[in-house]
């Protein structure tokens, strides 16, 4: 079988695009075989045979041999990020279908760049005060791109609240 | 029955789905067969609500399919009184609308 890896870069807000992008590889016959930290493996395909999918969950076998039982194939975990993918003949893969769920997905994310981003923090203010330890600025840096991908979930978030107002 | 919150289209189908005992991906079926297509649960949002409503006792994990292995659940006396409240709220909303609008159906 033809494969081929690829190295991409996506921020933690940055979920959706690499999952357009993913089933834009599908669409020309290039879909996920495993995942490594940003780097992706494809495998050739018939173009549009498959759906991919990927989501924040924790660790948690029950939910993937659910997903199996519902016709989808796991495809591997990159840390938090799991992925699945779906013939598309089988029909729509989606793994949210109303605004209550895509706000639970939205929350958990939150949750874990809150409790990163604050041992950052943390770590970081300790360290500055500290005259012996000369890295503390990297935890603060670190600590401030988490709390801006933070505002950016929180963002999406908002939107859907606001479209939750008028309908489910 | 009063200030009864209303059911999400989500959580009433899976309810509904499960005056018969069925496993997730037979609940997904049946929603979709009962609305004609119009609603579809995306599995991640099932296994979410699936848990709320077992912790809440409205649905009770039944057995393992001896076949398949897969999990049943099935609706509890407590989720078919919130299913019979909710057909009545549903029934008032649909009243009220039939008798304002009713001459443009």
């Amino acid at each position: 079988m033809e494969r081929k890896t690829m190295s991409r870069w996506f921020w933690v807000w940055q979920f959706e695009k690499e999952e357009e992008w993913l089933n834009e590889m599908a669409a020309s016959g290039w879909v996920l075989e495993s995942v490594g930290f940003c780097r992706y493996t494809f495998v050739r395909c018939n173009p549009g045979e498959y759906t991919v999918r990927t989501e924040m969950h924790p660790y948690d076998d029950n939910y993937v041999r659910f997903m199996e039982e519902t016709g989808a194939e796991y495809i591997g975990r990159m840390m938090m990020w799991i992925y699945f993918r779906k013939k598309t003949e089988d029909g729509v893969f989606d793994l949210y279908s109303d605004i209550d769920s895509k706000i639970s997905h939205l929350d958990r994310i939150g949750k874990v760049l809150t409790g990163i981003g604050g041992a950052n923090l943390i770590i970081g203010v300790v360290n500055s005060l500290n005259p012996g330890a000369r890295l503390g600025w990297i935890n603060l840096l670190c600590a401030t791109l988490l709390m801006y991908g933070l505002g950016r979930i929180h963002g999406k978030k908002e939107a859907l609240e606001k479209e939750r107002e008028l309908h489910e | 029955m009063p200030g009864t919150p209303a059911l999400t289209e989500a959580t009433y189908y899976i309810l509904l789905s499960l005056y018969s005992p069925r496993h997730g991906y037979g609940i997904m079926q049946q929603t979709e067969e009962l609305s004609s297509g119009r609603v579809r649960l995306a599995a991640g949002t099932l296994y979410g609500a699936l848990n709320t409503l077992c912790d809440k006792g409205w649905i009770v994990l039944k057995t393992m399919d001896e076949d398949s292995r897969r999990k049943e659940y099935l609706l509890t006396d407590k989720g078919r009184q919130v299913l019979i409240n909710e057909v009545k709220r549903l029934k008032e909303l649909a009243r009220n609308g039939e008798m304002i609008l009713g001459e443009e159906f």
